[in-house]
């Protein structure tokens, strides 16, 4: 069965891939701590266009906009707990390289000889006129389970990464009988208290 | 596809140029108004084309070991991302390509800006700069879930995240009217994420103009040309999302949707220079323990006329 | 071109993508490098995912939920991972996690 993808989108699909490689390879190379995160946000955002030309607009969409927002965030941390952020002199701070290396490179060949050696089921099957009305009918029907399995994850992750990330509990806000009447915080905040 | 984008009705590369050019007219609008809100009328339509000209012309200086490279990408990214925001907002009717996830594209677009602007002042390797990175990332946490909550309001109505169907939702109701604060809220964002007026903060003059500090010549143009743009698409966006876009009597579509726009650039520009810029510690709280609930309460409201057929 | 071969063109980056970010995890020693490792592998899921989609079962919705959960995945190591390195630091200032072997079960 012939593709019924265009020229043009096999031909961006190939080099959107061969980009996200390259990327993600060049998140490892570079020395500067800036130019790796946004050598990765490169990879997603690459990732995102193959997404874009197998029209699945909204997780395309989607993944640009959080892996975005992720890899801001991420350049903060680096630059925070990363000596040599900018990359001025040149180090490398690996262990196991060679090791790592051949994990890396077998688990690829283990993957591309299955990948091409499988008869894959490519059929003839009817595509949604919308693939984002698909993906939200089965959010709020069929699917509705995984999406509240989601949600109950994420909000576990917030209190567990705020009870990890904070160092101050309410002793150190209210003092030690819990008595004062505002709160002594490092930054006030935009609310009167 | 119900209907027909810009770019199938008038083939594409001059659909690119249109929305180009409709972009670098809103950014000159939007540069004006402000000229006349802040001195007077004098000179207010030419002085945004004198200093872009004297811009273009001026030579670049630079700092000392510049991460070159980021900083030019950071430069570029500001307004390629206020032009490709528009591309989802409603020109004539039409938007230069329709997608069934427009809003989220949008709200990607100004997502990216994250990036770019962070690059903007990681760049030149400058204390000034990066401080004002840092600042714009702090206001973005602040404002980002209230955005997206307001835009997925107006979806949640139209029952559709395409401009062009929550357009034609409003055709017997503007939505401004049943959900003003998701309206307040995508304006005040649309100047939270330009880093204009009240949430200047990141370009602020204590620290010596911040992100823009050490820009010069073609890098400057393009950054405050892009902050300019943005504000234009995002009162195009206002406009279309909540003010019923082309939707008027007697006049043509377009140009009420133009006269919407301009009301709102100018309502934007009056009242936000009539602020002072707020300290950028002071917004995460704000965002989160005042919009956040209020923009879900306003979701809710719209959901439950939603069920009640309120806009069927 | 024939869909598999797009298909197994697609599948192979996703799988080049897989073994870069396998490398990195395994090999960098600070905790964010080998949280952008682990986020690469991941990147791979979600172009696996959505060739998948395309390619194999378009008319259900069962493969854009698995990309839906890989970004929800994401979303999750990034959040832990800063927590815990924020952790770390507070308790030892440090950042690297060979110092940290002592925590090994």
């Amino acid at each position: 069965m012939l593709s019924d993808l265009s020229g043009w989108a096999i031909t961006a699909v190939a080099v959107l891939g061969v980009l996200s490689v390259a990327a993600g390879v060049a998140v490892f190379v570079v020395d500067s701590m800036a130019r790796a995160t946004f050598a990765l946000l490169a990879s997603f955002l690459a990732v995102a266009g193959i997404l874009l030309a197998l029209d699945l607009v909204y997780l395309a969409v989607v993944t640009a906009l959080m892996m975005t927002i992720e890899m801001a965030i991420m350049a903060v941390f680096m630059i925070m707990f990363m000596m040599n952020p900018a990359g001025l002199m040149p180090m490398t701070m690996v262990h196991n390289a060679k090791g790592s290396a051949g994990t890396g490179a077998g688990a690829f060949v283990v993957l591309v000889v299955g990948i091409w050696t499988i008869d894959w089921p490519t059929r003839d099957t009817s595509r949604p006129a919308d693939s984002t009305r698909q993906l939200g009918e089965a959010i709020m029907g069929s699917h509705m389970l995984v999406m509240l399995v989601i949600g109950v994850g994420l909000f576990a992750t917030i209190l567990a990464g705020t009870v990890l990330a904070t160092a101050r509990g309410r002793y150190d806000r209210f003092g030690a009988g819990l008595t004062a009447q505002r709160p002594d915080d490092p930054v006030p905040g935009g609310l009167p208290r | 596809m119900p209907e027909q984008t810009l770019a199938e009705a008038w083939g594409l590369a001059r659909a690119v140029l249109g929305v180009v050019g409709v972009g670098l007219v809103l950014g000159l609008v939007v540069a004006a108004v402000d000229r006349v809100v802040v001195f007077g009328a004098s000179g207010a339509a030419v002085e945004p084309i004198r200093s872009s000209a004297r811009l273009l012309v001026e030579q670049r200086r630079t700092t000392l070991a510049p991460d070159r490279l980021l900083w030019r990408i950071g430069c570029v990214a500001v307004p390629t991302l206020a032009l490709l925001s528009l591309a989802v907002v409603p020109v004539a009717g039409r938007t230069l390509w329709s997608t069934s996830a427009d809003l989220v594209w949008f709200n990607a677009m100004e997502a990216l800006l994250w990036a770019a602007v962070w690059l903007v002042g990681w760049g030149p390797n400058a204390v000034h700069a990066l401080t004002g990175g840092y600042r714009f990332l702090a206001q973005g946490l602040a404002y980002e879930l209230p955005l997206m909550f307001a835009l997925i309001t107006a979806g949640l109505a139209a029952g559709s995240l395409r401009t062009t169907d929550v357009v034609a939702a409003q055709e017997s109701l503007w939505f401004v009217v049943t959900m003003p604060v998701a309206f307040v809220v995508f304006v005040a964002s649309a100047a939270a994420f330009a880093f204009w007026g009240p949430f200047a903060a990141p370009a602020a003059a204590d620290i010596a103009g911040g992100v823009t500090s050490e820009l010069s010549g073609v890098d400057r143009l393009l950054v405050e040309a892009g902050r300019a743009v943005f504000l234009g698409a995002s009162a195009a966006m206002a406009a279309a999302l909540f003010l019923g876009g082309d939707s008027g009597p007697w006049l043509p579509g377009p140009l009420w949707h133009l006269l919407k726009t301009l009301a709102v650039v100018a309502a934007l520009v009056w009242v936000g220079r009539r602020m002072p810029v707020l300290r950028p510690d002071r917004t995460v709280e704000v965002g989160w323990m005042v919009l956040v609930p209020l923009t879900l309460l306003q979701a809710l409201v719209v959901a439950v006329l939603v069920l009640n057929g309120f806009y069927a | 071109m024939t869909a598999e071969m797009v298909l197994q063109i697609v599948l192979t980056v996703a799988a080049g993508l897989i073994g870069v970010g396998l490398f990195g995890a395994l090999s960098q020693q600070t905790i964010v490098m080998v949280m952008m490792g682990l986020e690469l592998v991941l990147n791979g899921v979600l172009l696996a995912g959505g060739a998948a989609w395309y390619f194999l079962a378009p008319e259900l919705p069962d493969a854009q939920m698995l990309v839906v959960v890989a970004l929800v995945v994401m979303a999750v190591e990034m959040a832990m991972g800063f927590a815990v390195t924020v952790a770390f630091y507070r308790a030892r200032q440090l950042d690297m996690i060979d110092m940290a072997s002592d925590l090994r079960g």
